[in-house]
């Protein structure tokens, strides 16, 4: 297999197979969720759960001034990386004629400068978190291995897509293939790793903004 | 909590998780913030009492009975299953370090509801036999004397009859076709029978019907605080038996913030069927008197005062307003302290601790975050609407040697009521 195959493979079967994985997968944990039900609140509401769910949906995002100042660094650093790898995600360009061929649509993009410089942030904002993971005692207590697995797994495709972009190390088309094989093994792991909390969290927030909002409480 | 075995526990748990409990474990990153949430972690820096971590008995069984990559993991012999010294080695967390503040659930940034998941993992706890003595005698008490303080009928009735030689008033038990039917905690009845003479000096000046029935006068619901639903629906049923044979239209929570949620949010789903009356907190028929201008008081409090939010009523129970209002109108200088309302701190003795002997010196530790807040404000005196707060409010401030007076709202809004 020359380096040119393995790129094709990677661009081709591997990313249909990684796609296929990741979807099924999902709408495999997103039933878990839901068929797993709930009791209907016999209690008279005094205000409206669904306007409750919805507020959380979106509020949760912002906390509020004392939490800020207690997880300072909990919450910058992670609104750096989680608004990092939407940057370099959705608003790369070459990313961006990806998903115009591949679902037909597209949006404008960032001068690939930006981008470059959005994954270096990125990056370090995922060390500064993994250091801080294994310092802080109250996250080395929660931590477990599937933690470590997916910082490596979010890591991972931001490294090799910076040295594909930057040329380092290998010639063109392995760097590529590496990057787009290090993005579909993130894609595989994504259903069953704590990374489907993309998709989770809105559960969470609308459960926990419908239960408060019942009771007439702004969660 | 008789017959309690590991296999009970554990089938306990998995029947309590639902779809909330599998969507908010499958979205925790372990990020953390729980604990700096959670009074019992920032007043002992044990990372042990951060919120999720309690939560792990509960997790495990939630992941290997209801996930692909639990259910395999557990038949290929990774996963270890869960046992039952991990529930005794929680007991502690879960008990005595936690109140059921909810103050994590609000603050959890993927959005999980902490203290609701604690709420299910002590039922699993009571089952398998692992809950705080304290709490199973507390319960024990409820169901076989009606009081988880083994008050009986006649004590009541003798506070009853000291309340009314000392007000001239007539405080009316099993009047039927009333608008309210008062209930009361224990606390209240021994420690500050005061209050039945407040809310019978009030509706009298604003003309409420209203009467405590002989038969449900206890308000508290033990059976909630130590996780049996059966039980807690047991002492739920009773109120609604009295409320539906006095046929009265509206069951008054007085001032307790667990009492709260026990009837007004869990009570008719614990027996299963929606009530027939309405379910108030004693501040919310007071900020309703207030509106109606059937709340004339002749002067205010002069001093400044704050008001502390009982956990069940504020956060986790929706009477936020009506105390500030309330308060507003009785006293001329009112001062919130920070994260006041529903963020605010706990007292530290809520969701069954003070009930649990071997939680003191935890509770009285972790009342330092109290004292931080009240430090930060001058103030003359501390109003608050639970007598289980009140009760620990005025321990904890002995403890850390503060002079300042606790003091009841309903009863204060009482004593500046106009002639």
């Amino acid at each position: 297999m020359t380096e040119m195959d393995l790129l094709l493979w990677a661009r081709g079967p591997g990313l249909t197979i990684a796609t296929i994985i990741m979807v099924g997968g999902t709408l495999v944990r997103l039933l878990e969720i839901f068929l797993m039900g709930r009791k209907a609140n016999l209690a008279a509401a005094r205000g409206s759960a669904t306007a409750g769910g919805l507020g959380t949906m979106i509020r949760r995002s912002i906390p509020d001034a004392g939490t800020f100042k207690r997880s300072t660094f909990t919450i910058v650093a992670g609104y750096i990386f989680h608004i990092g790898l939407f940057i370099i995600i959705f608003l790369f360009i070459p990313h961006i004629l990806l998903f115009k061929s591949t679902l037909g649509v597209s949006w404008p993009g960032l001068p690939s400068n930006v981008v470059d410089a959005t994954t270096v942030i990125t990056i370090i904002a995922l060390v500064a978190v993994l250091v801080h993971r294994l310092l802080d005692p109250v996250l080395r207590l929660l931590s477990e291995f599937n933690d470590y697995l997916v910082w490596f797994l979010t890591i991972l495709p931001l490294i090799t897509g910076w040295m594909a972009f930057n040329r380092i190390g290998m010639t063109g088309p392995s760097l590529l293939a590496m990057h787009i094989l290090s993005v579909e093994l993130l894609m595989v792991l994504f259903p069953f790793t704590k990374l489907s909390h993309a998709f989770t969290i809105w559960i969470a927030r609308w459960y926990n903004g419908a239960i408060a909002g019942y009771k007439g409480v702004q969660s | 909590m008789s017959g309690a075995t590991f296999e009970r526990g554990y089938n306990t748990l998995k029947e309590q998780i639902d779809a909330p409990v599998a969507a908010f474990f499958s979205s925790c990153v372990h990020c953390g913030m729980c604990a700096e949430a959670c009074l019992f972690f920032t007043e002992t820096s044990d990372p042990r009492y951060t919120p999720i971590y309690k939560l792990e008995p509960l997790r495990k069984v939630w992941k290997q009975e209801y996930t692909f990559w639990g259910k395999l993991t557990k038949a290929l012999g990774i996963a270890k299953p869960l046992t039952d010294k991990d529930l005794a080695d929680w007991e502690t967390l879960v008990y005595d370090g936690c109140t059921l503040c909810g103050r994590c659930s609000m603050v959890c940034p993927v959005g999980n509801d902490l203290a609701y998941m604690i709420r299910k993992l002590r039922e699993g706890m009571a089952a398998s036999g692992n809950a705080p003595e304290g709490l199973i005698g507390a319960t024990k008490r409820a169901i076989t004397i009606g009081s988880p303080m083994g008050v009986k009928l006649p004590a009541l009735q003798a506070q009853i009859r000291g309340v009314e030689a000392e007000t001239g008033l007539k405080i009316p038990v099993d009047v039927e076709n009333v608008d309210y039917m008062l209930l009361l905690s224990s606390m209240e009845i021994m420690n500050f029978p005061e209050f039945i003479g407040a809310v019978g000096k009030i509706f009298e000046k604003a003309g409420v019907s209203w009467t405590i029935s002989s038969e449900a006068f206890e308000a508290t619901n033990s059976g909630i605080q130590i996780g049996v639903s059966d039980l807690a629906a047991e002492l739920v049923q009773r109120i609604v038996d009295a409320a539906e044979k006095l046929k009265v239209k509206n069951v008054i929570s007085p001032e307790c913030g667990h009492a709260y949620m026990a009837i007004r949010w869990d009570g008719p789903n614990l027996v299963g069927k929606a009530f027939s009356f309405n379910v108030v907190h004693i501040l919310e028929v007071l900020d309703e008197l207030r509106k109606a201008g059937k709340l004339k008081l002749k002067d205010k409090e002069s001093g400044s005062l704050t008001y502390h939010d009982p956990c069940q009523i504020a956060r986790r129970g929706g009477v936020l307003e009506q105390p500030r209002n309330l308060m507003r109108e009785m006293s001329e200088n009112f001062v919130e302290m920070p994260e006041a309302g529903q963020m605010n701190w706990c007292c530290g003795a809520g969701g069954g601790v003070s009930s649990n002997e071997r939680a003191d010196e935890l509770r009285i530790k972790v009342f330092n975050r109290k004292k931080s807040q009240l430090d930060s404000i001058k103030v003359d005196g501390m109003v608050s609407a639970c007598s289980n707060c009140r009760i620990h409010l005025e321990e904890g401030l002995e403890e850390y040697h503060m002079e300042l007076p606790v003091l009841s709202l309903t009863e204060t809004i009482a004593e500046h009521l106009a002639d």
